[in-house]
């Protein structure tokens, strides 16, 4: 809650927000080149306000973001990981001023994209949920990328990244549940695969709630993998159904990618002492790609409902 | 003669004044009801936009809450309007705020003007009804509900299960026979002004004060007393959820309210923009008097609700994730898993692939690697044969390479230097096909070139985890299809069970199998076990093998492979 107290407003159009507004959340650094993209697909999406925080850009991404209409950025110096990797910083703007809003979380590399999200915007979801009296909504982090090396080819600003990452890998996941969190855990995909083959227990968990109906009385325990109060994790039928479920599209194996790795790695502020991205750094180093001729060229939503990455439930 | 429409409505008031002024201007008069828990302003709007249509009457206005008695309030008091208001009135078609007419009100009024004495409305009886949720069927009408279900659901199923407990019953009047059905109706003048001017209205409205969601009884029951043509149906379009939530329209749904053919649907989402754009346009030429056909819309909505329900067999994801025995399949397709067979017979992957046309795996549990079908690294859905990978989650390997091969059937070899962890997985699995030649690993050992006091220590090893293997496939809670048989059983008579496990895997296959695999070297075998045995370790696994060296069975054949017949 004190993490609140290390932000400070840039600007804030909060008064702008109306009572059913859905919001956005999201904590950057030096995302500058991504970030029109990222407005565009949202605001498409039906996004009403974008609440940001920026850990100290110095690419002009504070500069770009502070002019936007639907925006209201914060911005800290403070660590990134002494405030649990961002999710301090957010929690206290949600408590904030997401209660009673339906709030997505993401990162400027994650896209969201859930059952019929090419036909119908997110307050259609939304109110679906609203009608069934569903808190939380998951979506599991899809790794996305090329074929060939990575940042063989450059991503432009305003591009759509799935016209570069737009292959997947469809069914190598691990699933385990999480007994205290009652979450939940899923590894696997890529990066799995490629750098974390001799440590799987290493490898990144995929499993993302990042579209609640807040209440002041949530938190994300860690990143949005796991909320509090357990309940919000039950997001899976154990009796055999499938609840409705979208995925997030990760957009992170861009050229981007070398600079920000290196950059992570001198900085020592990600999970686990930046063990994935001294494992990322060390691959890198050779020019990976993680393409293989299983990997599945994404389409849209259908076909990823079709492999079982994500489901309509009983949504139609 | 018209149809008026009595329109219920609590939220979206805009399109519920859009679909009014729908109707009202095609000659349909209409009586709506607004919730009294919507704000004086919202109501004011709403009269305001009606204000210049004169077919258009709002009646008293009730505070309704789901499941009881206040929707049928709010119906009758609207029906008494219209009735009074509007002598020209046949039919009155009960609607609510969401609900959006799908063809032209010509058509509606052409349909019902050539079944005048007809009342559309479902009424089923208690004991023909499949559809209510949460197990009240009969109750609704014999126990009493004075606690909200949607507020205080604790209360209500506490008193629900002490009535139960106490067999309480209240007297259902004696001339009613409960009935059931969609609260959407359309009923003739006759048979709503006999229910509503009926002496006795009193007396039933003080029971089903009383009933569980009496706007799915009430008129259903009734219209039994009165009606001389009763039509079991709604002719609104109108479909529930496993937790009878309705279904909500969107605008991708057009195509399908389109060729559907009924008069009204509900539910549509209040921002189906090019829904109400495209089915409140000016009315196109007629179409050919079809009769209303769901078939399509309820096939999709019952598949919505399978999936929720049941799901997807062999799935494991983010949001199904099913407690064990509650899989509804732990695989998603059939496979056979080999143990023993790869020992003896040569190649036998090879001529496995050949004879059923299939993909063939080596040991996917071996300890080095996953064998995939030939060599791969990765496979299907990029799965990996890294051993790490695969042993960090053994439990979600096998599922994961059957789902992402659905439509492939799968072979693998399996066998006790392998890990062990998917037994339990396997034996449980009615998607299994097991064959197990026990003992067979031994030939492995023969043939290797080791130290004999090394192989009589792989031996002893070896033979105990097969036996704990073999004893999980012997267990009553399997249900993987397995048979079992010692080496010496075996080699006595290959062909006959492997004609049999084909057979299984290849159930239309025309031709017999006319190519036998060759079988491994087994001359010395039979001394070989003796030579364990005199060291001290007892091979039992593999039968009864002579120990006099190949004079029996002698099945070492060299040259070419013998036919079966």
């Amino acid at each position: 809650m004190r993490k609140r107290r290390e932000l400070t407003p840039v600007v804030s159009r909060v008064s702008a927000i109306r009572p059913s507004d859905i919001l956005l959340f999201s904590t950057l650094r030096n995302e500058r080149v991504r970030l029109p993209y990222f407005l565009k697909y949202y605001r498409e999406m039906g996004i009403n306000h974008f609440l940001i925080v920026d850990n100290g850009s110095d690419d002009g991404s504070r500069e770009y973001l502070a002019p936007q209409d639907d925006v209201s950025l914060w911005t800290t110096e403070r660590s990134y990981k002494r405030a649990r990797f961002g999710a301090d910083w957010l929690n206290g703007l949600q408590m904030r001023y997401g209660h009673g809003h339906w709030t997505l979380v993401v990162d400027p590399d994650e896209f969201f994209i859930y059952p019929f999200s090419d036909t119908r915007p997110i307050r259609a979801l939304t109110d679906w949920l609203d009608a069934g009296s569903i808190k939380s909504f998951p979506a599991m982090l899809l790794d996305m990328y090329p074929k060939g090396p990575i940042g063989a080819q450059p991503y432009h600003e305003g591009q759509d990244p799935f016209e570069i990452a737009n292959w997947f890998d469809s069914g190598n996941y691990t699933i385990s549940r999480n007994s205290k969190f009652g979450n939940l855990w899923i590894q696997g995909g890529p990066r799995a695969r490629m750098f974390f083959a001799d440590m799987p227990e290493r490898a990144p968990a995929l499993n993302k709630v990042p579209l609640v109906k807040w209440q002041r009385s949530y938190a994300y325990a860690s990143s949005t993998h796991m909320l509090l109060p357990r309940g919000l994790n039950l997001v899976y039928d154990e009796w055999g159904g499938e609840k409705a479920a979208g995925c997030l599209l990760h957009a992170k194996f861009l050229d981007t990618f070398a600079v920000k790795a290196n950059e992570e790695m001198l900085r020592h502020q990600h999970y686990a002492n930046s063990h994935e991205y001294r494992a990322y750094k060390a691959a890198l180093d050779d020019q990976p790609d993680l393409w293989c001729k299983w990997s599945d060229k994404y389409i849209n939503w259908r076909q990823l409902e079709i492999l079982g990455l994500m489901s309509k439930g009983n949504w139609a | 003669m018209t149809v008026g429409f009595v329109m219920l409505c609590h939220t979206a008031l805009d399109r519920a004044a859009q679909v009014a002024r729908h109707w009202a201007t095609r000659g349909c008069p209409v009586v709506i009801h607004v919730d009294r828990k919507v704000n004086r302003a919202n109501y004011a709007r709403l009269h305001r936009a009606l204000s210049d249509l004169p077919d258009i009457r709002f009646s008293e206005r009730h505070a309704c809450e789901w499941g009881t008695f206040s929707l049928v309030a709010a119906t009758q008091a609207a029906a008494t309007v219209m009735l009074r208001e509007f002598p020209a009135v046949r039919h009155v078609y009960l609607a609510s705020g969401s609900c959006l007419p799908l063809r032209p009100v010509a058509e509606l009024v052409a349909y019902l003007d050539a079944r005048p004495h007809t009342d559309f409305i479902e009424s089923v009886t208690t004991e023909d009804v499949g559809w209510t949720i949460g197990g009240l069927n009969l109750e609704r009408f014999t126990l009493r509900f004075p606690f909200s279900w949607r507020q205080h659901r604790r209360l209500f199923d506490g008193y629900v299960a002490l009535q139960r407990r106490f067999h309480f019953r209240r007297r259902i009047p004696p001339a009613l026979v409960p009935h059931l059905g969609s609260q959407w109706w359309c009923l003739t003048r006759q048979t709503l002004s006999a229910m509503l001017e009926d002496p006795e209205r009193a007396n039933y409205d003080r029971y089903f004060k009383r009933v569980w969601i009496p706007d799915e009884s009430y008129f259903q029951t009734l219209v039994r007393q009165y009606s001389v043509n009763v039509e079991s149906r709604s002719l609104t379009l109108s479909k529930f959820d496993f937790q009878g939530k309705p279904h909500i329209f969107y605008d991708d749904h057009l195509q399908l309210l389109r060729r559907s053919d009924c008069f009204v649907a509900r539910k549509i989402w209040s921002q189906a923009d090019k829904l109400y754009r495209t089915f409140l346009a000016p009315d196109a030429a007629s179409q050919i008097l079809a009769e209303p056909n769901p078939g399509k819309i309820d096939r999709l909505f019952s598949k919505a609700v399978e999936r929720r329900t049941k799901g997807r067999a062999g799935l494991y994801m983010q949001s199904r994730f099913p407690n064990e025995n509650w899989e509804n399949g732990l695989t998603a397709a059939p496979y056979s898993v080999f143990e023993g067979f790869a020992e003896v017979f040569q190649d036998f992957d090879t001529w496995l692939g050949k004879t059923v046309g299939t993909r063939v795996h080596g040991h996917l549990f071996a300890p080095e690697r996953a064998e995939f079908a030939g060599g791969e690294t990765i496979y299907n859905g990029a799965l990996s044969d890294s051993a790490r990978l695969r042993d960090y989650n053994t439990l979600s390997f096998l599922p994961s390479l059957i789902w992402n091969t659905r439509g492939e059937r799968q072979c693998f070899q399996f066998g006790p230097r392998d890990n062990q962890a998917p037994s339990w997985f396997m034996a449980r699995d009615r998607n299994a096909q097991v064959s197990v030649i026990s003992g067979a690993w031994a030939v492995a050992l023969f043939h290797s070139n080791q130290n004999f006091s090394e192989i009589r220590r792989e031996a002893a090893r070896l033979q105990k985890i097969e036996a704990e293997h073999l004893s999980i496939l012997r267990s009553p809670w399997t249900k993987a299809r397995v048979r079992i048989w010692t080496l010496a059983e075996f080699v006595q008579n290959p062909m006959e069970p492997l004609q049999t496990i084909i057979d299984e895997i290849n159930p239309r296959a025309l031709r017999r199998v006319t190519e036998a695999p060759r079988l491994a070297a087994l001359a010395g075998f039979g001394l070989f076990l003796q030579n364990l045995r005199n060291q001290g370790m007892q091979p039992v696994l593999m039968g009864d093998f002579p120990v006099g060296d190949d004079t029996t069975s002698a099945p070492a054949r060299s040259g070419r492979p013998y036919l079966v017949k």
